[in-house]
């Protein structure tokens, strides 16, 4: 009797493991995405990450950062995959080139696809640590453990980057706008609608 | 004096986060980055994963059952 009730307990407790991975999948998702260039290729790269993490959840503490932990496993398994076929898996321009169409609302589809052309021109080193930083939300440490560098090469690949991206797209406005940010540049900037 | 100046050290360095290294909530670059990944992000997840990620689970739940009855005998 007191078995059933133990078992039924484990059963109805939803895995937190599971559950944690799942709220992690869309940003892990958009970080393939932008390491592999397409969706499909990020896609299968999910797979083989969440595979991965679930055969290595052992290793994994519950009540530390699964988030960088996923990351970390999602980026190692795509360099290693690209050495093992080589140069070739580079065939894109890397970096968020599919899905054009999508676009926020508030960004004109042409300075999107600046911005997103820029972004392929960067090495990759500093792609990925200008994302995990700017749009993954990661602090410089954690991001530092995820690319297996030091904490300082990270702020200056990410400096870099963003030099670069602003030397590419001649953004010369890179200080903050205010409070009123987003109106901002609506009225500054010459985007097209 | 000095207190007021470490104060305002330290709010600009919380409140701006990332004011210094240009990706802050206001700037352009990271603006633009967060856009592009939000989208990826709200594509939602594909079903397949999803699929995935319920297999593992459930082989792992009725391993956990099969242990714990064995266990129990």
């Amino acid at each position: 009797m007191l078995l059933v009730t133990e078992n039924s307990a484990v059963a109805a407790e939803p895995t937190s493991f599971k559950r944690e991975m799942l709220a992690t999948l869309p940003s892990l998702r958009a970080f393939a995405v932008s390491l592999t260039g397409k969706h499909d290729k990020a896609d299968d790269l999910v797979q083989d990450t969440v595979m991965k993490a679930w055969a290595k959840q052992s290793s994994f503490e519950m009540g530390t950062n699964i988030k960088a932990w996923l990351f970390t496993i999602l980026r190692n398994e795509f360099y290693s995959q690209m050495r093992k076929r080589g140069r070739e898996v580079q065939d894109s321009d890397g970096a968020f080139t599919e899905r054009l169409s999508v676009h926020p609302a508030q960004y004109g589809s042409m300075d999107m696809q600046d911005f997103k052309k820029a972004l392929a021109q960067l090495p990759d080193d500093q792609r990925e640590a200008v994302i995990l930083i700017g749009a993954s939300g990661f602090s410089y440490e954690e991001a530092a453990e995820i690319c297996d560098c030091a904490v300082g090469t990270m702020k200056s690949r990410v400096s870099r980057a963003r030099t670069r991206l602003q030397d590419i797209l001649k953004i010369t406005g890179e200080a903050d706008y205010g409070p009123d940010a987003v109106s901002a540049q609506v009225t500054t900037s010459n985007h097209s609608f | 004096m000095m207190k007021e100046k470490l104060v305002t050290q330290q709010r600009m360095r919380t409140q701006a986060g990332r004011a210094e290294d240009g990706l802050g909530p206001n700037t352009d670059i990271g603006a633009r980055l967060r856009a592009l990944y939000g989208a990826v992000q709200e594509e939602g997840v594909p079903d397949q994963l999803l699929d995935l990620l319920e297999r593992l689970d459930s082989a792992e739940q009725a391993q956990r059952t099969k242990n714990a009855a064995r266990d129990g005998e």
